[in-house]
């Protein structure tokens, strides 16, 4: 019984760990109805910046500010240079820009800081400590703390700013929302730069389990189940859904893998998610589409 | 500034690989070419900068010291495969009829390629090396003429790794009760080894349990909970990439002590183990090519290429004397033996791939040799033969202090009463299939 409650709850913090990527994706799809396909390289960028300026002297803080900084201007760019082209188009045709840009930012990202791995100490232990005879990561601990400051912080900023709210219109309709008056470049740029940020922070937790490298951007493969489940245009959604697809996939690794030969820990997640979509198409949180015809 | 400069640098390297497929030399007549594959972009890119760095130092190495092989200068060309397997193939088919005789001879850095290109060498007649990666049964020189998996296979590694183990515990009778638990890459490059772990399994009378982490190996949470609770007394690892790290960080999560786990050459560098901080600290890993810069021949290249401002091809000085610098080191080294080789038969004067085969294949490298290349304990002693291609079989084992690896053993040798039996069995499997005549080695020169 130790056993079960010690993977669970392994389960339970790593989907966390998936809930902190899958919120980048929520957000610019919120924004505008497209999966971020470049979601991942943001994330490997943001790590990489971090890990950079730190290379070169500056302290942690003055690290994580440039970067932000830097992240930021990233999403400007992106909405200056590619989106604001883009308004109006099929969806099909954001999500290629977004193929497109997830190419370009891992190859800018390793030209202008290089492709060496890189290790990252945020300083905090990942030693487990014992708690009634089950294992609990401290690291895995804190990284729950932080989803749920930025869970907070993220539903405060879709429900209670002006922002926010023009948000939610310009993901209903882009043309509907400019005709109301809601500058639609300008919420698209602020998306952009925090769904960075959101990138930043999950840059530096996965960052500092996996190191920082190329394979940080295939953290995306553990974000896209989450989405399903929780729905792709929920915040909570995201930490649900990652709560659900982090202790079922341990779960099932461990107690039905044997069966399989072991190694189910990568498609589960998928079989799962298409399930919910069999029962559920927007997912456990995701907003109904109801359209006139 | 200086980091400016490096990325200024980085960026006309990338405009330079991407522009022209590649860097290199400019090809004159009478000059012996060789194609370098590289993965210095995407998720291998720390290999492709570290290997290829110091395999094309030592062939500048050889221009600039020797003049070249037996005065045939040397002419490179990087081709970049960015790990896949399908740029892997296009550069070689852009370069293997390049230079005034061709290819001399391919290293992909890629298991996949190998296998890809296999009966593509022997139709364009040009030999492929994988040094301590690609096809294992292609050590059987009989059926895989053209390929030269050189100085230890997978599965030479895997017995060498038990026989580390046997040393540890004191005797491989010692072996029997114990518990070994082999967690593996869940792909074609980690099952390789399940075989012969069973094998020796039944031959030591240890118990083995099999735990496969799924690729790319970012979540191993579960896996490892499954090692602490079968409490097994060693750990044999078949990892690469960022399996390596989260392994490590994992195994300290659950309280697996990671100085019983051993790994091989493709966890063994420098970047597998700092990601991974405090949690690598006492990490073992076996390596064909041991790490440091004492010794003669990455001094000279240290002293010619990397000091008083000069500029070799490492970008990060810091990284010469790294695990895939001096494993980039040795590909020049066996690479050239093979071309210096091929000379005393076929005469000073560019070679065909064919003839470059036949020095590979006849590849006699004593301590006498090491000591006149310099690499003494950097390389071991090998001979191949049309039986063998393997040629040497050992490794050495290093472990990670927090901070470098130190070698902790001399050359370990392999097991090639349970290797070499089960290579020719797959070699000759391989041969039905394909239809393949095996070559009578008595009747060649």
């Amino acid at each position: 019984m130790l056993f079960f409650i010690e993977v669970l709850i392994g389960g339970l913090l790593a989907g966390v760990m998936y809930s902190l990527v899958a919120m980048g994706f929520v957000l610019i799809y919120k924004a505008s109805g497209v999966l971020n396909f470049a979601q991942g390289s943001m994330v490997l960028f943001a790590a990489l910046s971090f890990v950079s300026i730190l290379a070169m002297g500056a302290p942690f803080w003055l690290a994580l500010v440039l970067t932000l900084a830097i992240m930021v201007l990233l999403g400007v760019v992106i909405e200056k240079v590619v989106l604001r082209r883009l308004v109006n188009q099929p969806q099909i045709t954001l999500f290629m820009a977004t193929i497109g840009l997830s190419i370009l930012i891992e190859g800018l990202g390793q030209m202008i800081w290089g492709s060496q791995v890189h290790g990252l100490d945020l300083g905090i232990n990942d030693i487990p400590f014992n708690f009634y005879g089950v294992f609990i990561s401290q690291f895995d601990l804190f990284a729950a703390g932080c989803a749920a400051v930025l869970v907070a912080g993220l539903s405060l900023f879709f429900h209670k700013t002006k922002i926010g709210r023009a948000l939610r219109a310009v993901a209903d309709d882009h043309q509907a929302a400019m005709s109301v008056g809601i500058p639609l470049k300008h919420v698209w740029a602020v998306v952009w730069a925090a769904a960075g940020f959101v990138a930043l922070v999950a840059g530096l937790l996965w960052g500092s389990r996996l190191g920082v490298q190329f394979a940080l951007t295939l953290v995306v493969l553990k974000a896209l189940p989450v989405l399903i489940l929780g729905g792709f245009t929920s915040i909570p959604g995201a930490i649900i859904g990652g709560l659900i697809i982090g202790a079922t996939e341990k779960l099932a690794e461990v107690y039905i893998g044997p069966y399989f030969g072991g190694g189910i820990e990568n498609w589960f997640p998928y079989v799962l998610a298409l399930a919910f979509l069999l029962i559920r198409p927007d997912g456990l949180f995701g907003e109904k589409h109801i359209e006139r015809v | 500034m200086r980091q400016h400069v490096k990325a200024i640098r980085r960026m006309a390297r990338w405009i330079a690989l991407g522009l022209m497929g590649g860097a290199g030399a400019a090809l004159a007549a009478g000059e012996q070419f060789i194609p370098i594959s590289s993965p210095r972009i995407g998720q291998m890119s720390a290999i492709g900068t570290g290997l290829s760095g110091g395999y094309i130092d030592y062939i500048e190495l050889v221009n600039q010291r020797d003049g070249g092989v037996g005065g045939v200068k040397l002419a490179w060309e990087e081709c970049e495969t960015e790990y896949k397997v399908d740029r892997g193939v296009e550069c070689y088919e852009r370069l293997k009829k390049k230079g005034s005789t061709g290819a001399s001879v391919f290293n992909h850095i890629h298991t996949g390629t190998t296998y890809a290109t296999i009966e593509r060498s022997v139709a364009d007649k040009v030999p492929l090396v994988s040094i301590g990666y690609g096809r294992t049964d292609a050590a059987d020189g009989r059926v895989f003429p053209f390929t030269f998996p050189l100085l230890a296979t997978y599965w030479s590694q895997n017995t060498a790794q038990v026989k580390f183990i046997g040393m540890r515990e004191g005797g491989m009778d010692k072996l029997k009760g114990k518990k070994i638990a082999h967690v593996y890459h869940d792909s074609p490059f980690g099952k390789e080894t399940i075989n012969i772990m069973n094998l020796q399994a039944k031959k030591y009378g240890f118990e083995v349990i099999h735990v496969g982490i799924t690729p790319p190996g970012t979540e191993q949470q579960s896996q490892w909970l499954q090692v602490r609770q079968a409490k097994p007394d060693w750990v044999i690892m078949v990892a690469a990439g960022v399996m390596t790290p989260v392994a490590l960080k994992s195994a300290q999560k659950v309280g697996y002590p990671v100085d019983r786990i051993v790994s091989g050459w493709w966890s063994g560098a420098e970047e597998d183990t700092i990601p991974a901080g405090d949690a690598a600290q006492g990490f073992i890993t076996s390596s064909h090519t041991p790490t440091g810069t004492q010794f003669p021949v990455i001094q000279e290249l240290i002293k010619r290429f990397y000091s008083q401002g000069k500029k070799g091809n490492m970008e990060d000085v810091k990284r010469v004397g790294s695990a895939y610098y001096n494993i980039g080191v040795i590909h020049g080294i066996l690479n050239i033996e093979g071309i210096r080789v091929a000379q005393g038969k076929y005469g000073k004067k560019p070679l065909t791939g064919e003839q470059v085969r036949w020095g590979l294949e006849h590849l006699s490298i004593d301590e006498k040799r090491l000591k006149q290349l310099g690499a003494l304990g950097l390389l071991q002693p090998l001979k191949t033969s049309c039986m063998d291609h393997e040629g040497g079989g050992a490794v050495k084992f290093s472990q990670w202090d927090g901070k470098k690896w130190n070698t902790i053993t001399d050359w370990v040798s392999s097991d090639q009463s349970i290797v070499r039996p089960l290579i020719e069995e797959s070699a000759a499997k391989y041969a039905k299939e394909k239809n393949i005549k095996l070559r009578d080695c008595s009747k060649e020169s």
